[in-house]
C-alpha cells in the first residue's frame, strides 16, 4: 500500500484518496465558449507519461489538494493546498 | 521450406526432424519510404497491416513496434472475446470483430484457439436482474445472441459458485452470450504477423517513434530510433500510450491511462468451463487450456504508465474472487501483471483521422481491446487505404466529443469497471 501525503492530515494510505483530474484544467468562462473549447475542458487531457501535477481528494477529511507525482514510477514529490493555478481565482 | 501449417505438414516435419519450417515473419531493415506506416505492433496494429494488404492490396507497408510484437496489452489481457454490447453502434463494431474471429484460424492459417465457451454476466439483486433483462433485450434487438439466465441456469453452468444463503453476493440470475468465449492472445498477434509478413508487410521491431514528420500541416512520416521513415498515411494503434504520441503530433486526446491488472493461479484440473463476470465484485474468471484460473478485475484507481499495478485493487479482486468461489481458498496464485489501458469518458473506441491530417487513430478501447482486434484492424486499414470512414467506424470519430454524440457503454455493456 502506497502512502500519499494529505497536506492537512499527513501521510495516509492510497485507498483513502480519489483522483480528481489534471491540475490547471480551468472551466471556461463567458457566453461565447466554442463546442471545441468545452470538449477540451470536459474531455481532452494531457495524460502525461512521467512527472504530473494532479488534483486529488482525501476522502477521509474531504479536502481537495494538488499532488505532484510521477505517472511511471508513482513516486510522490509533494502536495499542497489548492492555489490559484489549480482552481482559478 | 514448409510454409503452410496443417496436420500433414506437421507430420512431414516430424519425420524430417523439424528442420524445414520457414520463419513465421521476416525482420527486414526499414526502407526510407512506404505507402503507409502503422505504429504499434499489438493485435490492432498487426491486424491493420494484414487487412491493408488483404482487403485493399496495399502491401508496401511498414509496421513499427518499439518493443516486440504482442508484448503490450495483446500479451497481457484475459483473452475474452464477446460482442454483447448495448448500443447499435457498439453491436456493429464488436459484432464485426466477433464474426471475423470465428473464421480467423482458417483465414490466417494459424490456430488462434477460439473457444466459444459462453460468457455469463451475473446479477446479484432484483434491480440487477431488471437491468440484465433490459440489457438482454437491447442486445437481442442488435442481432447478437444473448439470453436471460435464472438462478437455476447459473447453477447448471457454474455449480462451484457460492450459492449459500449467507453469500455476500447472492445470485439472482444473469445474462448469457453462448457464442462468447476466449482465444489464445499470443496466437492472434503471431497469426496476424505471419499472414501480414507473407503479403509483403515489413514488421520492424525495436523501432521507437521519436517524432512525426510534419510538412505543410500534414503528417508525412515518422522519425524513429532507426531513422526517418516517410509515408503519406500513418496509422497509430498504441493503446495506453496514445496520449504520448498525440503530444508529439501536437494534439490532445480524451484519454486517461490506467493500469489494468490480471493474475493467474497454478494450473488445476478442469473446474470452470465458461467465463464468469460479476459486475458487483468487479471480478471475472475463466480457466485456460493449461488449467490456470485467469482472473481479472477493475481498473487501478490511480492514473499510471507503470506496467505493474497497485496492491489495493489486487486485494479487492482476490477478495471478490473468494466471495464468488470459496472453493478457490487454497489456490496458489502464480503470476500477476498489468497493462496500460486507454480509458475514454464513454468507454468506446476512437477511430478516425486525427487533428493532424494524414495521421489516423485507433485507440480508446480501454479494458476491452482484445475482443475488438479484427474490427479495429479492418476499420483502420479502411481509413488508411481510402482516407474515409467505414460506415461502422463513423460514429466512433474523435469529433463525437465536441458534438456531444457519446456512445456511453460504461453502464450498458456489463464491463467490470
Amino acid at each position: 500500500m502506497q502512502l500519499f501525503p494529505c497536506p492537512f492530515c499527513g501521510p495516509r494510505e492510497e485507498s483513502e484518496f480519489h483522483y480528481g483530474g489534471e491540475a490547471g484544467n480551468l472551466r471556461p468562462d463567458g457566453n461565447d465558449v466554442t463546442a471545441e473549447r468545452w470538449a477540451g475542458y470536459l474531455h481532452m487531457r494531457d495524460n502525461p507519461k512521467g512527472p504530473t501535477r494532479e488534483i486529488w481528494m482525501h476522502l477521509t477529511c474531504g479536502e481537495f489538494f494538488a499532488m505532484s507525482r510521477d505517472s511511471v514510477n508513482h513516486k510522490v514529490s509533494g502536495s499542497s493546498a489548492l492555489g490559484e493555478t489549480e482552481h482559478g481565482a | 521450406m514448409t510454409r503452410h501449417y496443417s496436420a500433414l505438414s506437421l507430420f512431414k516435419e516430424g519425420i524430417a526432424g523439424q528442420t524445414g519450417w520457414e520463419q513465421a515473419w521476416r525482420s527486414p531493415y526499414p526502407k526510407a519510404r512506404y505507402d503507409a506506416i502503422i505504429i504499434g505492433g499489438g493485435g490492432h496494429g498487426l491486424a491493420t497491416a494484414y487487412y491493408l494488404a488483404k482487403n485493399h492490396g496495399v502491401t508496401n507497408v511498414a509496421l513499427l513496434e518499439k518493443g516486440w510484437i504482442g508484448g503490450g496489452n495483446t500479451g497481457r489481457n484475459t483473452t475474452v472475446v464477446r460482442s454483447n454490447y448495448f448500443y447499435p453502434e457498439s453491436a456493429a463494431i464488436y459484432g464485426l470483430a466477433h464474426s471475423l474471429y470465428k473464421s480467423l484460424s482458417k483465414d490466417l492459417n494459424y490456430n488462434v484457439m477460439l473457444s466459444a465457451r459462453g460468457i455469463l454476466t451475473l446479477a446479484h439483486s432484483e434491480a440487477g436482474m431488471e437491468t440484465a433483462a433490459r440489457s438482454v433485450n437491447a442486445i437481442q434487438v442488435n442481432g447478437i445472441d444473448c439470453e436471460l439466465f435464472s438462478v437455476e441456469d447459473v447453477r447448471r453452468v457454474v455449480p462451484i459458485y457460492n450459492f449459500s444463503p449467507d453469500a455476500r453476493y447472492p445470485v439472482y440470475g444473469g445474462t448469457w452470450q453462448p457464442s462468447g468465449g476466449t482465444a489464445r492472445h499470443d496466437a492472434v498477434a503471431w497469426g496476424y504477423a505471419r499472414a501480414a509478413s507473407r503479403l509483403g508487410v515489413d514488421i520492424i521491431q525495436n523501432c521507437e517513434i521519436t517524432d512525426f514528420i510534419i510538412e505543410n500541416g500534414r503528417c508525412r512520416g515518422v522519425v524513429t530510433s532507426r531513422g526517418a521513415i516517410r509515408a503519406e498515411r500513418t496509422g497509430m494503434a498504441v493503446a495506453g500510450h496514445s496520449s504520448v504520441l498525440a503530444a508529439k503530433a501536437g494534439f490532445r486526446l480524451p484519454v486517461n491511462s490506467y493500469a489494468l491488472q490480471a493474475c493467474v493461479s497454478e494450473p488445476v484440473k478442469p473446474i470452470i468451463d465458461t467465463v464468469v463476470i460479476s459486475p458487483d465484485t468487479g471480478v471475472y474468471a475463466s480457466q485456460s487450456d493449461k488449467g490456470e484460473l485467469v482472473i481479472g478485475g477493475a481498473l487501478d484507481r490511480i492514473p499510471s504508465y507503470g506496467q505493474r499495478g497497485n496492491l489495493p485493487v489486487l486485494e479487492g479482486v482476490i477478495a471478490g474472487m473468494l466471495d464468488m468461489f470459496p472453493i478457490f481458498g487454497q489456490l496458489k496464485m502464480m503470476r500477476q501483471w498489468a497493462g496500460i489501458v486507454d480509458v475514454v469518458p464513454d468507454s468506446s473506441p476512437i477511430i478516425g483521422e486525427s487533428p493532424l491530417p494524414g495521421l489516423f487513430l485507433n485507440c480508446g478501447w480501454g479494458t476491452g481491446g482484445f475482443k475488438a482486434i479484427p474490427a479495429g484492424g479492418t476499420l483502420l486499414a479502411h481509413l488508411l487505404a481510402t482516407g474515409r470512414h467505414h460506415d461502422i467506424s463513423r460514429p466512433f470519430d474523435l469529433d463525437r466529443f465536441a458534438r456531444g454524440r457519446l456512445i456511453d457503454e460504461a453502464a450498458g455493456s456489463g464491463i467490470a469497471h
